[in-house]
């Protein structure tokens, strides 16, 4: 299973997620740094609706997506990008 | 590291508005520190900003002390007011200016 499927099922299990999509944008970042090609899976961003953001602050949203994957950014994962909402609130996808 | 905890814990109480990245605002080595340099710059608040790159125990320093694990953060006043997705909401949402000056920051730059 990839990293992008493997976080997109705890996603899915930890916050039931009204709409969510996990984006691997590490071929956009090919060439910042030396030797690094673009070709795994190292820039994620993360776009989720979910009722489990209700009432939350931003920094709780991020920092509830952030723990629940600290296991794939301690193993390596170099950036992730997160656009939390919860139902009713705009978003641009 | 509890020297780096004490460096942080100074960079952010003695300065009001700290921004720690990966390069500096003048070069900036990562394109979501630039995106909040570009910000800061446009609303016309004066910051420090702070090389994480120049040091290790700074770049993992600086995720231990707020419990967030990515670059770029931003601080006001101490407080840790979020990374590069949070900053650039705040700023589209015009949050980011009141917050500023909420705080007593004077916001130079272009108006929300």
């Amino acid at each position: 299973m990839s990293l992008t499927d493997t976080i997109e099922k705890k996603l899915i299990e930890a916050f039931h997620p009204e709409r969510l999509a996990v984006i691997n944008e590490s071929h956009m970042h090919a060439g910042h740094q030396p030797g690094f090609d673009g070709g795994g899976e190292t820039h994620l961003r993360v776009r989720i609706v979910s009722s489990a953001f209700t009432g939350m602050s931003r920094v709780a949203r991020h920092r509830a997506i952030n723990d629940l994957l600290k296991p794939e950014l301690d193993a390596g994962l170099h950036a992730l990008a997160v656009e939390p909402a919860a139902p009713g609130e705009p978003t641009r996808w | 590291m509890s020297g780096i905890h004490e460096f942080i814990d100074n960079e952010v109480k003695t300065n009001d508005v700290v921004l720690f990245m990966k390069g500096t605002p003048q070069f900036p080595q990562c394109g979501f520190s630039g995106q909040v340099v570009q910000i800061l710059d446009y609303i016309g608040v004066d910051y420090k900003g702070i090389n994480v790159l120049a040091d290790a125990d700074l770049r993992q320093g600086i995720k231990d002390y707020s419990n967030w694990p990515t670059i770029p953060q931003l601080y006001v006043k101490g407080e840790f007011v979020g990374g590069c997705d949070i900053v650039r909401e705040m700023f589209q949402a015009g949050e980011l200016q009141s917050h500023l000056e909420a705080q007593g920051i004077a916001v130079k730059g272009a108006v929300a």
